[in-house]
């Protein structure tokens, strides 16, 4: 205990100097823009901001980078709030309940309740990193791939509690994810799977490409099919920041979902995804009435953003304890450490602890920022909404083209987002939920990928995934989530057959 | 008459814009394609010789990154761009060397299609194993693979990853067919390594290096003719009795086909001033990363590099039945 605190003291000392705390609040500030606009994501940018850091220190630079990160996932809930584009896979779940919030005039405090929601996960979770970052490093170890992929199974049956409508359909759409991420080359064998003979399609389908696709432009389209909503949204701004009622309303979701997502996030391969879809199957299923969710409820707007900046600050636990990037944007760290001369690595905490210090300490300096950045600005972004959408429309879309061609300077990416827009606006027509899609394309891969290596290692016996105890839990409570899951609606269906 | 004088006029107006726009390169900044993402070992030294680069030409070098399918995404992006010294690229083993077994419809020929600027940086490949492996030299190593063929998992970043095609190299050599445990990335293989799921896999030595300082792994050898300052205490594979296996994972800068000779030596020139620099060869070696020697530098020795590189990896992957499409 008195180490955490001489630790965390040095961390603070580092943190607190003139120039790392301008650094930290410039980072923040640049992610919190990024994060707003839709497309731009963080890879890019701190891809296009490295050389700019070659002149600094290696700590301010760090520091600067993380809150180039966390700064994006603030912003992406806002574009996911109030256009109802994710930014991040992390996000696809806020713009269920934070998007119809917006369109029921509370676009003020959905955004105000994301953000203090997400700072008191951020304090949590840079707390938890300080004094449970090391021992937690074995829970990274723990999940091989027979774990993975029963934490993927899992997943899969949330992104079935997620549908709004029929679940049938949610299943349907569940699927095509899945299907659209098995595109691509084939991860053990080198072959290519129905890519059409086309190059671009070799390295498969990117999701920012489906998801500014399905949300992004197929929202466009379907505004511009009927205008009059929109009005409705200008009109009626209402209150700016939560009351009271919203607090009561929120408190519990966000303490529960900074819990999931600071857990998740530890996970190797990208589990921090998991956390917000996690975080919103659990507050609509303890919800007293949960066909609220999906038409503007508050708990599904505070819970998932909790659970996502929770698990984007544990992610860190990885990179700063182990040295293994648990995503994309750890590994560009990974990178940027290595070009400042520090070798990431169990031997960080010990050979460089005013960085491994400094950075856990100014990530909560950097969430105080946000928050700071953040609440007087809600008013501001509440304001775009006012913005005439025959000017804001060739905007949004403008922008999603320069940040789809920004991650990979692909002009084939930029034909599909369009591609894809399409495609969503019939689903939207249609019926279907494009959110399932997206978690089934998320977890689709992962899930693929985790079977066959589990496979491969226990030589194609099927009973590693009962034998490891961690595994065999978690597809215990999968199986116990679906029965729960669909009863009601098997129930609801017989009802329905009868009546008719 | 005037039409001919006119433009015969034009032309060598245009002629001499031409040598006067090569005489002042660059006058933009330059473009360095590096195919694959941010982060990784190929865009770290992209990085770090780059910005010495850039201060000798007097223009930024800009470094974007094309990644995508082993990294050919962006090599053919490069290889087919303008050959005016604007757009130059970092190519590395799997792009200029495993590529043409790997894939068959590659839209560039390595040996034929460039302008070779220079050999930027190696980084040695290291055989390395979960902690656990019950053998702690590599002779150890190889009985106990060869007495246990059917047990043993080589974990590899994917199709087409210097891991992949070094282990493939390791495996063929020493004569065993250990189960391959693919992954996408270095990360997600050595979290399975590290947690005792897989056994063993030939990285580069700056992704394994902390690892094996940290107690994590086990380092067998290194796959150079001189031990690493980097991993002063892991034996090369020569000293640790297997000299075959010698293969380290260069990274160097081409140019397109056609890019003027002068512009080549221009960029040439500040390649080999970066890797002179005092602070770029300081941060290349922290990386574990082995500076080429001044023969080695130069566009010629590059060329014979690369034709070499074409003729050793073919024939290994192809046995394998390595293929990624």
């Amino acid at each position: 205990m008195g180490d955490l605190v001489s630790n965390l003291s040095l961390g603070f000392g580092v943190a607190l100097s003139f120039q790392n705390l301008g650094l930290a609040f410039l980072g923040c500030l640049v992610g919190t823009l990024i994060g707003v606009l839709p497309g731009v994501g963080p890879i890019a940018t701190i891809a296009m901001l490295l050389p700019i850091t070659f002149g600094l220190d290696p700590v301010g630079a760090l520091i600067m980078l993380a809150g180039i990160y966390y700064g994006a996932q603030y912003g992406g809930s806002t574009t996911a709030i109030l256009v109802n584009i994710p930014g991040e896979a992390t996000s696809v779940v806020t713009t269920l309940d934070g998007h119809q919030m917006a369109r029921q005039g509370r676009a003020g405090i959905a955004l105000g309740i994301a953000a203090i929601g997400s700072f008191f996960a951020g304090t949590v979770a840079t707390v938890v990193i300080a004094a449970l970052g090391a021992p937690l490093t074995s829970l990274a170890l723990i999940f091989g791939p027979a774990e993975y992929f029963s934490l993927m199974v899992m997943g899969l049956v949330f992104a079935v509690v997620l549908a709004r409508g029929s679940i049938l359909k949610a299943i349907a759409m569940i699927l095509v994810g899945v299907l659209l991420s098995t595109v691509g080359l084939d991860l053990e064998t080198g072959e290519e799977r129905m890519t059409l003979g086309l190059p671009f399609l070799i390295d498969g389908i990117d999701f920012a490409v489906l998801a500014m696709g399905v949300f992004g432009i197929a929202e466009i389209l379907r505004n511009l099919d009927h205008t009059e909503t929109r009005d409705v949204v200008r009109q009626a701004i209402g209150r700016l920041l939560p009351n009271r009622e919203d607090f009561r309303q929120s408190y519990k979701p966000v303490l529960r979902g900074t819990f999931i997502g600071a857990i998740l996030g530890i996970l190797p391969g990208n589990g921090a995804v998991l956390g917000p879809f996690a975080s919103y199957t659990i507050e609509k299923k303890l919800a007293k009435d949960p066909s609220r969710f999906g038409r503007g409820a508050i708990e599904g707007v505070a819970g998932p953003e909790s659970a996502n900046n929770a698990g984007a600050q544990t992610s860190f636990i990885p990179l700063l304890t182990l040295g293994i990037p648990p995503n994309a944007v750890m590994a560009l760290m990974v990178g940027a450490m290595t070009i400042h001369g520090i070798v990431p690595g169990p031997q960080v905490m010990t050979r460089n602890p005013e960085l491994f210090w400094g950075m856990i300490a100014s990530m909560w300096v950097g969430n105080l920022m946000l928050l700071v950045i953040n609440l007087p600005m809600v008013g501001m972004w509440v304001r775009l909404l006012k913005v005439p959408y025959h000017l804001m429309f060739p905007a949004i879309l403008m922008f999603c083209c320069i940040g789809i061609y920004s991650i990979n300077s692909l002009p084939t990416d930029v034909m599909f987002i369009g591609f894809f827009g399409i495609v969503g606006y019939l689903l939207i027509k249609f019926g279907f939920e494009p959110a399932p899609m997206l978690l089934g394309f998320v977890l689709g891969k992962l899930l693929e990928e985790n079977l066959r290596r589990a496979l491969i290692l226990s030589r194609g016996s099927l009973e590693t995934f009962i034998d490891r105890p961690v595994s065999g839990v978690l597809l215990l409570v999968a199986v116990v989530l679906l029965v729960v899951a669909l009863l009601p609606s098997i129930r609801k269906g017989r009802d329905e057959v009868f009546t008719e | 008459m005037k039409k001919i004088a006119l433009t015969l006029a034009a032309g060598l107006a245009l002629a001499a814009t031409g040598a006067q726009a090569q005489g002042n390169y660059p006058q933009r900044p330059i473009t360095m394609i590096v195919p694959f993402a941010a982060g990784g070992p190929t865009d770290v030294i992209a990085r770090i010789v780059g910005d010495h680069m850039s201060r000798t030409l007097g223009q930024q070098i800009v470094i974007e990154n094309v990644a995508g399918a082993g990294g050919t995404t962006g090599i053919t992006r490069g290889a087919q761009s303008q050959p005016d010294g604007y757009t130059i690229m970092m190519g590395h083993m799997g792009t200029h060397g495993a590529a043409p077994a790997l894939y068959p419809n590659l839209k560039y020929d390595p040996a034929k299609d460039f302008a070779p600027i220079g050999l930027a940086a190696g980084t040695p490949i290291v055989i390395v194993a979960k902690k656990d492996f019950p053998a702690n030299d590599l002779k150890g190593f190889l009985d106990y693979m060869k007495a246990n063929a059917d047990k043993v998992n080589m974990a590899h970043a994917g199709v087409g990853s210097v891991s992949h095609s070094t282990g493939i190299f390791f495996n063929s050599v020493v004569k065993v067919k250990p189960t391959m445990v693919a992954y996408r990335g270095t990360g997600p293989a050595l979290n399975d390594l590290m947690a005792n799921t897989v056994d063993y896999m030939t990285d580069q030595i700056v992704n394994v290096a902390p690892q094996i300082l940290g107690g994590n792994i086990k380092a067998y050898a290194i796959a150079t003719p001189e031990r690493s300052p980097a991993l002063p205490n892991v034996p090369t594979t020569k000293e640790a009795g297997l000299p075959d296996y010698e293969v380290s994972a260069w990274n160097a800068v081409f140019a397109p086909k056609g890019t003027p000779p002068e512009i080549v030596a221009k960029l040439n020139d500040a390649l080999v001033k970066s890797l002179d620099d005092e602070n770029t060869r300081k941060r290349l070696l922290d990386l574990g990363g082995v500076i080429p020697s001044k023969e080695e530098r130069t566009p010629a020795a590059l060329q014979k590099l690369v034709e070499s590189e074409v003729a050793r990896w073919t024939p290994v992957l192809k046995a394998a039945g390595a293929s990624a499409e």
